[in-house]
């Protein structure tokens, strides 16, 4: 051990205690801000329950990672000031530690318990309502009362989205709106390529896939403006596939869909029937 | 002993003119057979249409078929050009095993040019070539940041748009994931466990000539119209595109094939050919990482070449692997990528977490701290990354009920990956740090991996995944791992050992400050795209929603200082390499790892003598001198 | 030559043609976009013709691709662009002159006629609100706008159909003709929404996906 002042004994007590305790302190300072400061405005915002739930997840997550990521960097930067090469022209070497059985015994534990338990919370929460997110034809997290759900079927095709409602005479829109306070279910299904349907306001995002049902779960809040995008790669105009909808209130649904079903009747006349997937013609090579 | 032809300088008087040196087996040879061999294939392949009107819609103008057995022609044509069936030829009727036919055929650069079977000229054409392709991967990145400035005007046209990011990320995951086993495991791994050559060195060879094939048919995307799915290629969607996916799907075949080869060959050398005392607990963790590295390259890379033979076999002769309405289904290419696609993503990772912990040692002074914590974190990352596919599937509609358990494993694989930062960070401690260029790389990898890392937590978690999948905090997730990791990486392994492979010093000043405008300007660039995300910013558009201008413009002026900072490691590189060439020390590192104890140059055959290892790899602190004592005649060459 | 002059030769050669490679793959192939066409102004706003054809002709770099082309008024002076700037805030009527057969619409919803004014289309002189959806040919869509106006098809028997661009008025065609108000300034993009891409997969590969063909721009100015 050529002199580097820093063996065993008082040195060696004051780094580990100097390195814990610059930890602590950062965590304690960065953790509240992170959780009352960016919690409330982390995505994807409160327009649904659903969104609302992920803002809980995102500000959970982010209490977790915050004190990991500063005592990662926490004690980088002191190692890189505390043991910085003071001596060059001395050439020596550092202390031979090898190793610690009992320090990584610890960080198993304790990287263990924290892997499990942002695993588990994140199980669980999922299993609520679904979160938001597609589930596929038989989806298990359902939330009560789902039989009464509003369906709404998201028909992505190259390059819109459009939107056929079968407790409305099968009516399909291009726009969409959405009656507030209500429970709905999103049946996902693409008439050609992988497309995903993302809303973001409301924190739904579910792939849609040809020959599919991905069934989605979200309960609206108050009236709102909210962006769906198509969040898959799906051809050329994929960046510009996109449309604007509305949360609006119970009345005002009944009077759009209303409206909707008589401006759009010679289209539904036109329609193959209500069906959870289509398969159109040509599948394969046309001409 | 060896009987090898004579090296002398002397003999070499009496070389012959320039042209008569470049008839034989190599580069041109290969360039011509290849050309050759593209429209031998695309003439058979339209012949064929010709007789099956079947596979064939005229109204389309395409002939997949024509251009896939051009692409495979060619590539035939290129490997028989480069010399590569003249051995199996000479065993086929009859000839001895043996090495001896470029070993002292050529000397200065035309080795570079041709089939090589010395492990470091292979190590070095890599280099150069895969640096080759980096940068058209990086141009075409700046080209991506050009058109994302203004959301509503478009500098390139939209399809050329989708082709610029699909052969970015093309060019960056196939090229790359050789990025380390190609130049650095190929110059290493023999040294490090002591013997003078790969197990298979024409395989070698083959590996990093397939690859160039590889990128080069990439890049005839664009005669084709390009492919308009990102390197995913999903299907149906692929199937849909023009002849220009046909290059796509040529390129990922090829390196399927060149990464199955090279991981196979490092394994048995890993395996077999270590010199006596190299115990698996003696192994450097640089080797251990190749070693776990080339276990996922062999077993994900054949998955992807079957995917894409399917995809192609969709695409020709109208078969319904992938649609649905026949019988297909999308899922299906989905889970049949991500299979490939995830281990794909640790062939990225594991190689820079050996390059650090390599590295670590020899800056701070220090053995390496926790090593078999270090080789179990390895390991660990290596078999958990075959478990987590589905991660990227999780509102694809798959079923429900898997959903659960891949976030379960996906939040698993952070805790081997917490072994390698506890290793690390256990190697700063109490050591006498230097601040070299390699080291800053290094430290840089600690703090860019730290953020991919955790980021990861947030894709990990199903109901935060609903928000940020395919949307730009997937970008800034794998940016700051593949790149901010990985790239650093390797940036590190390469101003580390290049005073060895070359015999140069890259100039330090230049190093520094390429390191710092690299890492302030790449975290400039991709710390917002985390911000993009949450803000709803899908991937892959050319349009966005107009209250994101101002932060994408932040970003793609970081790009650009980004690229400049790489465009200065260019630079550094040719004047340090091919003008100043101010000869390096032996050690100049005062590394106690066995490459630096050999001469720089280091000679043809690696050893004088075979080694014999008799200590840790680390010996730091112990006051001891690490040069394995040498085994007494033995093994000759 | 000495070395270091051979060297600093060979890395000026190998820059020069690094440098040239860039600004040929940037030119001819990153910028390698049609060019655009003005609607004729009018007294009340602006006039645009377009013409949608079975093959875009021998002359094309893909001669059997369908197209849009734009045209003038008596459907001469094709022009294959696809980028067409109209007035902001203005009434443009388009008309549209349809040579090509029906392929039919793999959502028939879009056989309605949406976003113009009054919420009609003039198809042949008769103002039509929806087709037949198996006589779709075509369709003339911005969805950002909610304007989607599907183009009925020439009869597959029809003498004196029209092959490939450049037609005439004395081929078979069906005339489709609407008005549109178009907002503020800015950039929109079209498309068709027929399968009509003959030979690729669900009819939507090769000229739906590729701008100049069955989709491009309204540069709203």
């Amino acid at each position: 051990m050529s002199g580097d002042g820093r063996t065993r004994g008082k040195g060696a007590r004051h780094d580990a205690r100097n390195v814990t305790l610059l930890w602590l302190l950062a965590s304690a300072i960065m953790t509240p801000i992170v959780v009352f400061v960016f919690g409330p405005h982390l995505p994807p915002g409160h327009g649904s329950n659903e969104a609302a739930g992920q803002v809980v997840d995102n500000t959970v997550l982010l209490a977790a990672a915050a004190p990991i990521a500063l005592g990662v960097l926490v004690f980088i930067a002191y190692s890189l000031w505390a043991f910085r090469e003071r001596e060059p022209q001395l050439q020596a070497d550092g202390v031979p530690l090898r190793g610690n059985s009992s320090v990584q015994f610890w960080w198993i534990v304790a990287t263990t318990t924290v892997a499990l338990s942002l695993s588990g919370y994140g199980i669980i929460r999922l299993l609520e309502t679904g979160a938001g997110g597609g589930q596929g034809p038989e989806p298990i997290a359902v939330p009560p009362h789902a039989s009464n759900a509003l369906q709404v079927q998201v028909i992505a095709q190259q390059w819109q989205f459009t939107y056929r409602w079968p407790s409305f005479g099968g009516v399909e829109t291009r726009e969409i709106e959405l009656p507030a306070h209500t429970l709905i279910e999103f049946n996902v299904t693409s008439l050609d390529v992988i497309h995903s349907f993302w809303a973001y306001q409301l924190g739904v995002k579910a792939d849609a896939n040809p020959g599919v049902n991905n069934i989605a779960y979200v309960t609206t809040r108050g009236p709102l403006a909210f962006e769906v995008r198509c969040a898959e790669l799906c051809g050329v105009w994929h960046g510009y596939m996109y449309n604007g909808g509305q949360v609006v209130p119970r009345a005002r649904f009944a009077s759009w869909i209303a409206r909707a079903r008589l401006q759009y009747a010679p289209a539904t006349r036109n329609l193959s029937p209500y069906s959870k997937t289509y398969f159109p013609e040509p599948q394969r090579r046309a001409g | 002993m060896s009987a090898i032809a004579g090296t002398s300088p002397g003999l070499m008087s009496a070389r012959a003119p320039l042209w008569r040196r470049l008839i034989g087996f190599n580069l041109l040879t290969g360039i011509v057979l290849g050309v050759g061999g593209w429209y031998l294939g695309h003439w058979i392949g339209t012949e064929i249409h010709g007789v099956s009107l079947a596979y064939f819609s005229a109204t389309a103008g395409e002939n997949d078929i024509a251009i896939m057995l051009g692409y495979l022609l060619g590539v035939l044509g290129f490997l028989i050009g480069l010399g590569f069936a003249v051995y199996p030829v000479q065993r086929v009727f009859g000839g001895q095993p043996t090495l001896a036919e470029r070993e002292s055929h050529e000397h200065g650069l035309l080795r570079y040019f041709s089939l090589s079977t010395d492990h470091k000229v292979v190590a070095k054409q890599y280099m150069v070539g895969i640096g080759f392709f980096f940068f058209i991967g990086g141009l075409n990145a700046m080209a991506i940041r050009t058109e994302l400035l203004q959301p509503n005007t478009h500098v390139f046209g939209a399809n050329q748009y989708l082709t610029l990011v699909g052969m970015h990320g093309s060019m960056m995951m196939g090229i790359f994931t050789s990025g380390v086993l190609g130049p650095f495991a190929n110059w290493l791994v023999p040294i490090m466990i002591g013997s003078r050559r790969m197990a298979f060195p024409r395989i070698e060879s083959l590996t990093f000539w397939l690859l160039m094939a590889a990128g080069v048919v990439l890049i005839t995307t664009i005669f084709f119209g390009g492919f308009q799915t990102g390197w995913t290629g999903y299907q149906p969607l692929g199937d849909q595109g023009t002849a220009g996916y046909d290059a796509y799907i040529g390129f990922f075949a090829l390196v399927g094939v060149s990464m199955t080869l090279l991981g196979f060959n490092l394994i048995v050398t890993i395996v077999t050919m270590r010199a006596p005392g190299m115990t698996w607990s003696r192994l450097p963790i640089f080797v251990w990482s190749v070693l776990a590295t080339a276990g996922l390259m062999v077993l994900a890379a054949p998955t992807l070449i079957a995917t894409l033979l399917m995809a192609a076999m969709d695409r020709s002769v109208q078969t319904a692997f992938f649609i649905p309405g026949q019988g297909g289904s999308p899922y299906l290419f989905q889970n049949l990528f991500w299979v490939f696609g995830h281990p794909e993503v640790y062939v990225l990772a594991l190689p820079g977490f050996g390059i650090v912990l390599e590295l670590l040692p020899v800056f701070t002074r220090k053995p390496l701290w926790g090593y078999r914590l270090a080789v179990a974190g390895i390991l660990g990352v290596g078999i958990l990354s075959f478990f987590v596919w589905q991660h990227h599937l999780f509102v694809s509609g798959i079923n429900a009920d898997l959903r659960p358990f891949f976030s379960l494993s996906t939040e698993l694989i952070s805790i081997p990956t917490g072994f390698i930062f506890l290793c690390a960070l256990g190697t700063l401690w109490r050591g006498r740090i230097r601040f070299t260029v390699p080291m800053l790389f290094c430290l840089a990898w600690a703090f860019n991996f730290l953020w991919g890392g955790v980021s990861g937590i947030f894709l990990a978690d199903v109901p935060s995944d609903v928000t940020t999948h395919g949307s730009f905090f997937v970008m800034a997730h794998f940016h700051y791992t593949i790149m901010g990791g990985l790239i650093f990486a390797f940036f590190a392994a390469i101003y580390y050992w290049v005073p060895k492979m070359y015999g140069y010093k890259l100039s330090e000043r230049l190093g520094k400050v390429h390191f710092w405008i690299m890492f302030l300007a790449f975290n400039s660039t991709f710390a917002p795209l985390f911000a993009l995300g949450f803000l709803g910013m899908p991937r892959r558009v050319i349009t966005y929603a107009t209250n994101l201008q101002g932060l994408n413009d932040w970003v793609s002026a970081s790009a650009y200082v980004l690229g400049l900072s790489l465009l200065l490691f260019l630079v550094n590189a040719v004047w340090s390499l091919v003008f100043k060439r101010e000869p390096a020390e032996r050690n100049p590192w005062q590394s106690k790892s066995i490459e630096w104890q050999l001469p720089t140059p280091v000679p043809l055959h690696d050893f004088e003598q075979l080694p014999v290892f008799d200590g840790d790899p680390y010996p730091y602190g112990d006051g001891r001198v690490p040069v394995p004592a040498v085994a007494p005649v033995g093994e000759g060459g | 030559m000495s070395g270091y002059a051979k060297r600093a030769v060979v890395t000026a050669i190998v820059t020069a043609a690094v440098v040239a490679a860039i600004v040929l793959y940037v030119a001819l192939y990153l910028t390698n976009v049609p060019g655009s066409a003005a609607a004729t102004r009018t007294p009340i706003g602006a006039q645009l013709f377009l013409a949608t054809v079975p093959e875009a002709g021998p002359s094309d770099p893909h001669p059997t691709w369908v197209s849009f082309f734009a045209v003038n008024a008596s459907a001469g002076d094709w022009r294959h662009v696809t980028t067409y700037e109209v007035p902001a805030n203005s009434l443009v009527r388009i008309t549209i002159y349809q040579f090509d057969s029906p392929s039919g619409l793999r959502n028939p919803f879009i056989s309605q006629v949406a976003g113009t004014v009054g919420g009609v289309m003039t198809l042949d002189g008769k103002v039509t609100r929806a087709i037949p959806p198996e006589e779709a040919s075509h369709a003339f869509a911005l969805p950002q706008l909610g304007i989607s106006v599907p183009l009925p098809g020439v009869e597959e028997e029809a003498k004196n159909a029209c092959e490939h661009a450049p037609c005439s008025l004395a081929n078979a065609h069906r005339t489709i003709s609407f008005v549109i108000h178009t907002p503020a300034k800015g950039l929109y993009r079209w498309q068709c929404f027929v399968p009509c891409a003959a030979g690729f997969i669900t009819g939507f590969g090769g000229p739906m996906q590729t701008v100049g063909y069955m989709g491009g721009f309204l540069k709203v100015v």
